[in-house]
Formats: structure tokens, sequence, C-alpha cells
């Protein structure tokens, strides 16, 4: 099952340029649980001799595993849609405690047209659940908006020693339609 | 059944470069009696995450042995990460499991494992190999040199006695922990560079 992506070009173009900055940044794990927005950003990394992709059955998995690589001097992101946001709560105390940079890619879901309203009360409360458990979140809404935001995302992750996640709206990722999938 | 104090005193034992990751509760009291070491970094929270915390640590430091420390219940909660493990393969991580079939830190409470289930036919299912479930304690030198040659992932079950021993406590500032062993691995100024 593939997320319909209304904006195919538009998603491949930020991808390799988030894949650049994880990059520039040294980042050399990134673990993820799948999202359709998140198909082609996974394929550059899994591509790249210089990460590390490792694949979690539960996005607190990859909350855990960011840890323990800060603890032996790497660095990580964490790619997940929103409905993984709340699996994440309790570990996210350990990044907390422990002063470790996180950097977390969101790909929204239960909002702008959304067609399954089994995804809406976590997409909902996405934002609020992370924000009550310390972690910064910066939205983004437009493509033009992309790029800027990962870089300062990834900056204040690792060089300000923050935890950040990064909001990708439905809007602009396209929004899942069953209908016109042609699967 | 064997007493956990014991078995990991033996599994400590010269240790050398050996990495350390205890789960919270009775496995961190256990390696804080060995003598709370700059490579160990005991939990006092994170539930369920002490193997993947081993895995981001075996995979940052691929020519370091890791050794996760944990009880019953904390594996439990993070068996997916059994199958997040298996797939990924990291020759240096080693997990082993304190056995005493009961949730210590909450009044003894029976856990699935006083129940039939199985960690090792779990950790076998997932993919690792020939995981092991220890009941003597001459079985254990195996596993010591397992710790520091074996060239596989590494999981085995130590079954242990419900008994309750006297807490020693680890240091409970996750920023000094996670410091202290950051600058016992990389250096105090790369440590502190982030």
């Amino acid at each position: 099952m593939v997320a319909t992506n209304n904006q195919t070009s538009a998603t491949e173009h930020w991808s390799n340029d988030v894949h650049r900055l994880f990059s520039e940044q040294q980042v050399t794990i990134v673990s993820f649980v799948p999202d359709g927005g998140l198909k082609l950003l996974i394929e550059r990394c899994q591509a790249d001799p210089a990460i590390q992709a490792v694949t979690l059955t539960t996005e607190e998995e990859g909350v855990a595993l960011t840890v323990g690589a800060f603890l032996g001097g790497q660095r990580a992101a964490l790619l997940m849609q929103s409905s993984g946001v709340g699996n994440c709560i309790n570990m996210l105390s350990l990044p907390q405690m422990c002063n470790a940079p996180l950097f977390m890619l969101v790909t929204m879901r239960g909002e702008w047209g959304e067609f399954n309203p089994w995804q809406v009360p976590m997409g909902q409360s996405t934002p609020r659940v992370l924000e009550a458990s310390g972690i910064l979140v910066y939205r983004v809404e437009t493509i033009d908006d992309m790029i800027p935001t990962v870089e300062a995302a990834l900056k204040i992750a690792f060089e300000g020693h923050c935890r950040v996640a990064v909001l990708l709206s439905q809007r602009f990722i396209g929004t899942k339609n069953f209908a016109n999938s042609g699967e | 059944m064997l007493d956990r104090r014991a078995v990991v005193q033996t599994l400590l034992a010269q240790r050398g470069d050996l990495l350390v990751v205890a789960g919270l509760g009775s496995a961190a009291y256990d390696v804080a009696a060995c003598g709370n070491e700059p490579l160990d970094f005991p939990l006092w929270g994170a539930m369920g995450g002490a193997a993947m915390i081993g895995l981001g640590l075996a995979l940052a430091q691929p020519t370091r042995p890791v050794l996760v420390i944990t009880g019953d219940g904390e594996m439990l909660m993070g068996l997916g990460s059994l199958a997040t493990i298996a797939a990924q393969r990291p020759p240096n991580l080693r997990i082993v499991v304190l056995d005493n079939e009961r949730f210590g830190e909450t009044g003894q409470q029976r856990t699935h494992t006083a129940l039939g289930v199985d960690l090792a036919a779990v950790a076998q299912a997932c993919g690792f190999i020939a995981p092991q479930t220890i009941r003597q304690q001459d079985e254990l030198t195996q596993l010591h040199q397992q710790l520091h040659q074996a060239t596989e992932p590494v999981f085995a079950v130590v079954k242990i006695t419900p008994s309750e021993l006297p807490r020693t406590l680890p240091p409970r500032d996750g920023a000094y922990l996670t410091h202290r062993i950051r600058a016992a691995l990389l250096g105090t100024a790369q440590a502190l560079d982030g």
C-alpha cells in the first residue's frame, strides 16, 4: 500500500535536499517507521553507504536508538508519521534527561483533507503532545519553508543540544486518497 | 536458578573495553554493585528502551563490544526491538536478560515469563543465532567468552532467584551519566562538543 502523492517531483526534490542536509550535519544513522510521504527520503538514506538505515517496529525504539548513538558519538535522525508520535511519549523523557539531541521529521496525517477518520485524533494532538513532552515543534506548511526549516532544526538539535520535531503538513506532502491511487 | 549479583559479577569480570547499558531497576543496581564504572550507562526510566540504546551504541562504536543487561519485565516491554536488532545484525551487541519472572520493583508480581513466555525462543524466532537460557553457574563461562569474542549478536536469558537484595544505587543524573560515558569513549573535548 503506497500513499498517493500529488507532488511527486516536489517530493523528490525535498528528499534530495534533506538527504544532503543530513550529510552536511554528519548524520550517520537514520531510523524510521515508514510513511508514504517519507518514501523517497528513506530510499535516499538506504542507498547512502555513509548512513546506517534502521527500520523500527515502533517509533519509540528510534528515540532510544538516537540516544544510544549519541552516547557513542554519532548523530541520528528519526523519521515517522504523526501517528507514531504518540508511541514515543514516555521514551521522550530519555533524551531530555540525558541532554541528548533529538531530530524528528514527522509527516502529518489527520489534518488537511484527511479521508481516514481514524487518523484525525492523533494527527490533531501531535503538536500539543510534542510540546507537552518538552520538544520544540517546527511546522512546515509550504515547500518554500521546507529546506530552511529542516536546516534550522538540525542545527538547533545537534549544535544547540535540543530536542526538535519538524512537522510536514499534509497540505504540502499531499493528501492520501485511495480513490486516485490506482491501487 | 542463580544469584543475580554473582551472575553480573561473573559477566563483568575482566571487562576490558566492554560498554554496558543496564535496564532500570535491579539490573542497574546489579551493575552498580560491580563498581559504577565510567563505561556503564545505567537507566532510571525509559522502560523498554535498553536494548535499543544498546543498538545505537553498537552502531556508533562498531569496534567495541556492547552489553545490555536488563530484566525480564524491561525486555518484555521492548519485544519489538528484538526484531529490529536481529534484522540489523550488529556483530558487537550482546543482550543478557536477568529473568526472575517477576516485576521486582513493584511488589514481585509475576511477569509473562512466569506464565510460559520463552524470551530465548522469541529471540530465536526473530533471527538471533542460538540464543541460550542459562540455569547453571558454569554455563556463564562460555557466555562471558561470547561477550568479548562473538561476531554475531548474542542473546541470553539467565534464570535468577526472585530475591530482593540491598539496593546499590547508581547516579540518577542522566546528563552526568551521559557525559561520563561519552568522555570515557570520546575524550572530554569531543564529549563537550556535542
